[in-house]
């Protein structure tokens, strides 16, 4: 089902959580919002559950207008950081919770709900532990039983709370790979919410970056990590080294010096760089020039701090050969320039141009 | 205990497990047990025969059904709205909050008897809440109701005081849970909350109930005392006390530690079970 988003907003005590946010989710798609904490995410997905109620804005389920509708009426299934399970009750009973509690018009028969409930913990491979007690599970395994408990409903949509979020990194990539091939398997409209980037990126068809309420750029993986819309998608997503600049007759001053860097436009704006994307140059070519500050061996690499005119501190990566080792010693000059950079105006938000 | 392969406990970081287990015991046989075997031993002495026909005595099984009759009332009572307070308590902020808080512990601070005054003089049929009740034809002081009553005031704050901590552990998510999942208020309260209290309903249940069975204080001067309809056993005891007939004294009170004993085990069990039952510890 499509969900609409026009312009809601959100504060709690004067705090706005959510600012005036607008987004069109496509049947069918998974959709990650990611920011870090405070960006709103999580008030966002509460929203869309019915979880919170909005101080503005509507959203639409479909072509019917669901903001007036109870948690309840809303058929979302939700899925909570930390499970949210009835510890009371065993898996099978926490997975059938959903249907048992509908209104006896709508019930299935008790062995309908028992049988949807082993078929559900079939799809999220949990066969055999349907009479353990979510205290007897693993947290992965709780996790899968709160997401077939959510599935059970069969959901307009399906919003996952940072679901991994409190796994180990080796549960949680497991889990996330799994969770693709269910999405493909079920199509279910999916909306996560993380804070952790290769997770977005890797799982997602869309990533919608937050940043204090608003949003920063809604794009595939690709967009995000290539074309960053703003110096804060491209500081938070990856890797990124950035230097204050002044564009001058199309060309790239920094620290007052050329930099053999194009740019057109002029005053003062922000280089933003990837340190991987850097080639060293021999001393005297033109450059962006500095000195090392320190060195630290990465598995195949070596990342230099490299401090440029003086105050400003960057990152660079470069090859970790025999050869550089001695030469890139701290207090050494060195000379590099990005292969792909991008530049934003100090004051705004819009790239200028790009690499 | 190094070194040998046989040890009768596992060795722990915790210091100090053989002297606080001993010091366990020996507290507890000093302060619980002897006086209690001291009782049992007393009442042993009177022999079979003239033990079953103290503790048979129409008067004394009277009593003894009046008051555990009563204390399971008022156990009862509380449980619900003992939980009912804790749920205000935990769930809502509002002005006035911590002075109800505090109000909860009183009839833990109050000297029963003045309880009893209290309530007496609030339900004697000349009282303020008496005097409209009378003429409703409830008798409240002076009968087993105000019994009931004052119990049900001196064991409050054990049902609050112990669903409280539990509540508030009870995350808001398991709700917000069961509402995505389409219950209604009802169906949450009843599914998912009310189960996952249920241990310490219980326990708070439990405590409530020997209090009320054990009290004396207030009830003495709210029930009116008539033998056979308002007098509870703890008064009977003191009655045979002050008569000097110590064997009828201690027949009733070994036949009321019987009865609270089995009682409180019989919860435990209620309580372990339930605890097995709805997954916690295992």
């Amino acid at each position: 089902m499509d969900i609409v988003l026009q312009n809601i907003s959100k504060a709690f005590d004067d705090y706005p959580a959510v600012h005036d946010i607008s987004l069109a989710i496509r049947s069918g798609e998974l959709i990650a919002l990611l920011g870090p904490s405070g960006s709103g995410k999580t008030t966002l997905l509460r929203l869309i559950a019915g979880l919170e109620f909005l101080d503005r804005g509507r959203i639409l389920f479909g072509d019917e207008d669901a903001s007036a509708k109870s948690v309840q009426e809303r058929n979302v299934g939700f899925v909570f950081q930390h499970y949210a399970l009835f510890k009371q009750m065993n898996v099978a009973d926490n997975v059938g919770f959903g249907l048992r509690v509908r209104p006896r018009a709508s019930r299935p028969g008790r062995t309908e709900i028992r049988r949807r409930a082993l078929e559900l913990l079939d799809l999220v491979q949990l066969s055999g532990l349907e009479k353990r007690f979510p205290m007897q599970l693993s947290g992965g395994q709780r996790q899968r039983v709160a997401l077939a408990r959510a599935l059970a409903i069969e959901p307009a949509v399906l919003l996952l709370d940072e679901p991994f979020g409190a796994l180990d990194a080796k549960v949680r990539k497991e889990l996330r790979r799994w969770l693709r091939d269910l999405h493909e398997r079920t199509g279910h409209t999916t909306v996560f919410v993380t804070h952790d980037q290769e997770e977005a990126l890797e799982l997602a068809d869309r990533v919608v970056v937050m940043n204090a309420g608003r949003v920063e750029q809604v794009g595939t993986a690709d967009d995000i990590y290539d074309a960053p819309a703003s110096p804060f998608v491209h500081g938070f997503i990856g890797e990124s080294s950035s230097l204050p600049v002044t564009l001058s007759g199309g060309t790239i001053l920094v620290a007052g010096r050329p930099s053999g860097l194009v740019g057109a436009g002029a005053g003062a704006a922000r280089l933003f760089f990837r340190p991987g994307h850097v080639d060293l140059l021999r001393p005297g070519e033109r450059g962006i020039a500095g000195v090392v500050t320190g060195s630290r061996r990465l598995t195949d690499r070596r990342r230099l701090e490299i401090a440029v005119g003086g105050s400003h501190s960057v990152e660079i990566d470069v090859p970790s050969l025999p050869e550089t080792s001695g030469v890139l010693e701290t207090g050494s000059e060195v000379v590099f320039r990005p292969r792909e950079f991008r530049l934003y105006g100090e004051s705004e938000t819009a790239p200028r141009r790009a690499a | 205990m190094r070194g040998r392969a046989r040890t009768w406990r596992k060795r722990s970081v915790l210091p100090g497990f053989g002297l606080s287990l001993g010091f366990t015991i020996a507290y507890l046989g000093l302060v619980v047990l002897v006086p209690l075997a001291a009782l049992v031993i007393k009442s042993a002495g009177l022999g079979a025969a003239e033990f079953w026909r103290l503790a048979t005595d129409p008067r004394t099984l009277a009593a003894l059904r009046l008051s555990f009759g009563t204390a399971l009332v008022a156990a009862t009572i509380n449980a619900v709205f003992g939980a009912l307070i804790a749920w205000v308590l935990v769930r809502y902020r509002f002005f006035g909050r911590r002075f109800l808080d505090a109000v909860i512990d009183l009839p833990f601070a109050l000297p029963t008897a003045v309880a009893g005054i209290a309530l007496t003089s609030l339900y004697a049929p000349n009282g303020w809440v008496g005097q409209f009740l009378q003429p409703l034809g409830l008798k409240v002081a002076y009968a087993p109701a105000g019994i009931v009553v004052a119990l049900t005031f001196v064991s409050l704050p054990f049902v609050v005081r112990t669903v409280e901590p539990v509540l508030a552990e009870i995350d808001r998510e398991l709700e917000e849970a069961a509402a995505t999942l389409g219950a209604s208020r009802a169906q949450t309260m009843f599914k998912v909350i009310v189960p996952a209290l249920l241990p310490a309903l219980l326990t708070g249940f439990a405590l409530a109930l020997a209090r009320a069975v054990g009290e004396y204080g207030s009830v003495i001067f709210i029930a009116g005392n008539i033998p056979y309809v308002s007098e509870i056993a703890p008064l009977l005891i003191v009655i045979r006390l002050e008569e000097f007939d110590y064997a009828g004294a201690t027949a009733v009170a070994a036949v009321m530690l019987a009865i609270a004993f089995v009682m409180l085990f019989v919860i435990n069990l209620l309580q372990a079970w339930s605890r097995r039952r709805f997954g916690y510890g295992s």
